[in-house]
């Protein structure tokens, strides 16, 4: 069945995330897009960050690095610890150590996210010469063999060529290649196959969990596909309104999501053999949109939308509980039986 | 079967560019190369395939937003593909489209009661006052309060987006919609709620679809009917549950085995078909077997002959020489492992 997590439960965590704020500064006044986000990443292991877009998935990523957009966005709190050092306030020549480096991120769009006018070796080669200092020939060699690496065929070739000059699965690829060229402890991958066919999908998926085994690099993956999360992670964590949710083990989750929010994106989706059992079921809707900032009031983040909704989740927001064995969730109903559990 | 709603024959939409350095050849993209499907009426008909399968080239085809190099192209009784000039804008009126991007397929500065009252003053449907009570009446139709009639496309969310551009395709009560990846660009929890409006309003109205998507879990739920393109081709033309139960080609079968799934997980992921590369370019396609190149159970011949499409069941038609039919049952060359 499952292959066993390469790291051992308890080891050492790579990087702690503690109370994270961002906030970006607005006509209205102060929009609080993170709010108190806790989470760490062990070595080794993939995390699955999901939810809805706007939930602050991406924002959680490009908060780790310092890559906010700022002004009008600002780390208004909380700690990103990685390797006893405070990512939050530390210097920026520390933070180009290591960003691409020790940490480095999968963005979404293989198109924009690659410079046009270098070639694929140029940028592939960019960060090893920045950072490992190898000179112009070596970083080439490295840039083929990271090609090769990433099953990108003829690659003495391609890596002369630029980026409009392969397809969306290859720009995957490259984009990955850079990632990986400086071995990070951690890639961060900010749903690097939304653009792609599912084929090629399959294909990037087990590429990076061949990476993994061969590099132990640990893996954040945002994700809003379910199926994704029960292929790829480890540990999930589902985000809400700039929230965490829900997290727990890929099994907890998945198996027995607590959060309604979780049991929705689970149920809402078309299953593969639909057309072998039902009789075309409706499928199941979570209704509404996600809330803007400005409308979250007190409560509950997801109260409007919540089939279970109770008076006490318009007053006060549910605090993350753990419900045991380290899955957790913040919803009223819940909190509710892990109270009861403890005072048995 | 009653006669087809739809029927396409024999579809070629070649594009011509120009050859590369002088004196060369100009260059033929055979985008959709000899496609034939049909739809009856009320039902609804998936259309699958990578990125330059050709999907969306035989849905704007269709839609004769495509140049026809050959084939036709029938509509009931009229023949869609001969249609020139005031004809073919009075026959838009009975095939409509919805878009895959709710936000580039509405106009930033037209208000969402305009946008979907244009078709319906372009069509002359109606006096003014009948369209304004139409309008209200598509928007209660797909789920909008009337009031959002008076705001801008940005002031709405993507789910809501799309049921703007449902409404607009509405208007003119047409017999034929067009669907190209219409929930591919929502988040996952919207895409339920448009799925099932679609096929509420297909019950309602006795809408017939074309039904464009690569997401084989959603083509599963909506379709009646699916064909599987590759490169131009149709290599199988299924109903529903034979497909779903059993697909026969060997890339239908990877397609499949691609989809990640809750609960498949990574028994799954192990178990998977693996296909490598990208499929060739449409310009100059292999001889043989347009997939031999990436197929795990190509032959020698396979390279060399091309295969025809040929029913192996009934209203099951596959394009490949490996499918053997034993006792009048098609035998698959390979199975997607059961998870």
């Amino acid at each position: 069945m499952n292959a066993a997590p390469a790291q051992a439960p308890d080891a050492k965590p790579l990087l702690e995330v503690q109370d994270l704020r961002v906030e970006f500064r607005t006509r209205r006044g102060a929009a609080l897009v993170l709010n108190g986000v806790d989470f760490e990443i062990r070595p080794g292991e993939t995390l699955c960050v999901v939810g809805e877009s706007g939930c602050g998935k991406s924002m959680t990523a490009l908060a780790l690095l310092r890559l906010i957009p700022s002004p009008p966005g600002r780390i208004s709190g909380g700690r990103v610890l990685f390797q006893g050092e405070d990512l939050v306030t530390a210097s920026d020549a520390t933070l180009r150590q290591v960003r691409g480096n020790r940490i480095s991120m999968i963005f979404q769009e293989p198109m924009t996210s690659l410079n046009p006018v270098f070639s694929v070796g140029e940028q592939i080669g960019e960060s090893l010469r920045l950072h490992a200092g190898l000179d112009a020939r070596q970083a080439r060699a490295r840039a083929v063999e990271m090609l090769r690496a990433v099953g990108i065929p003829a690659p003495e070739r391609r890596v002369d060529e630029y980026p409009h000059q392969l397809s969306g699965g290859m720009r995957q690829r490259v984009m990955i290649a850079m990632a990986l060229a400086c071995r990070p402890d951690i890639l961060i991958a900010d749903e690097p196959t939304t653009a792609l066919d599912v084929t090629v999908q399959a294909q990037i998926f087990d590429l990076l969990r061949e990476l993994q085994r061969d590099k132990g690099t640990a893996i954040m993956l945002i994700t809003h596909d379910m199926g994704a999360v029960a292929e790829m992670a480890d540990r999930v964590m589902v985000m809400y309104a700039g929230r965490v949710i829900e997290r727990g083990s890929a099994r907890q989750v998945l198996d027995a999501p607590q959060h309604p929010y979780t049991q929705g994106l689970i149920e809402c989706l078309p299953a593969l053999g639909s057309s072998q059992h039902d009789d075309r079921a409706e499928l199941t809707e979570i209704a509404g949109v996600v809330p803007s900032i400005w409308e979250l009031g007190q409560g509950c983040a997801f109260r409007e939308r919540c089939r279970h909704a109770l008076p006490r989740c318009a007053a006060e927001v549910p605090p993350l509980v753990d419900i045991g064995g380290g899955h957790a969730a913040a919803c009223w109903l819940r909190a509710g039986d892990a109270a009861a559990e403890q005072a048995r | 079967m009653t006669a087809p709603l739809l029927a396409v024959e024999d579809l070629k939409v070649h594009f011509a560019r120009a050859g590369r350095g002088w004196g060369r050849p100009p260059e033929v993209v055979k985008a959709v190369d000899g496609v034939s499907f049909a739809v009856a009426r009320g039902r609804t008909l998936a259309v699958v395939g990578e990125s330059g399968s050709g999907k969306t080239t035989t849905a704007l085809a269709v839609m004769r937003l495509a140049p026809i190099t050959a084939g036709r192209i029938t509509l009931g009784d009229t023949d869609l593909g001969r249609l020139e000039g005031e004809a073919l804008r009075q026959a838009r009126r009975r095939l409509q489209f919805i878009f895959q991007d709710p936000f580039s397929s509405l106009n930033p500065r037209q208000r969402a009661g305009d946008a979907v009252r244009a078709p319906l003053d372009l069509m002359k449907v109606g006096t003014s006052a009948e369209r304004t009570d139409r309008v209200a009446e598509l928007f209660a139709q797909v789920g909008l309060r009337p009031e959002q009639q008076h705001l801008f496309p940005h002031q709405f969310s993507g789910g809501q987006r799309q049921r703007i551009n449902i409404a607009r395709a509405l208007a003119t009560q047409p017999e034929l919609v067009v669907c190209d990846e219409p929930v591919s660009a929502l988040d996952v929890a919207i895409r339920a709620q448009i799925l099932n409006l679609l096929a509420r309003l297909q019950r309602e109205l006795g809408l017939t679809y074309l039904f464009i998507s690569h997401d084989m879990a959603v083509v599963e739920h909506i379709c009646d009917d699916i064909v599987v393109l590759y490169l131009g081709q149709i290599v199988e033309r299924a109903p529903r549950r034979e497909f779903f139960a059993r697909p026969l080609h060997p890339y239908s079968v990877a397609l499949m085995s691609a989809v990640p799934t809750v609960h498949g997980g990574r028994a799954r992921a192990a178990a998977r078909i693996q296909l490598s590369g990208d499929p060739p370019s449409p310009i100059n396609p292999p001889a043989g077997c347009r997939f031999a190149g990436r197929c795990p159970f190509s032959e020698p011949a396979c390279a060399t002959e091309p295969p025809p499409l040929r029913e192996v069941a009934p209203g099951h038609a596959v394009r490949c020489r490996r499918i053997d039919v034993v006792d009048g049952t098609p035998r698959p060359i390979l199975q997607a492992q059961a998870v």
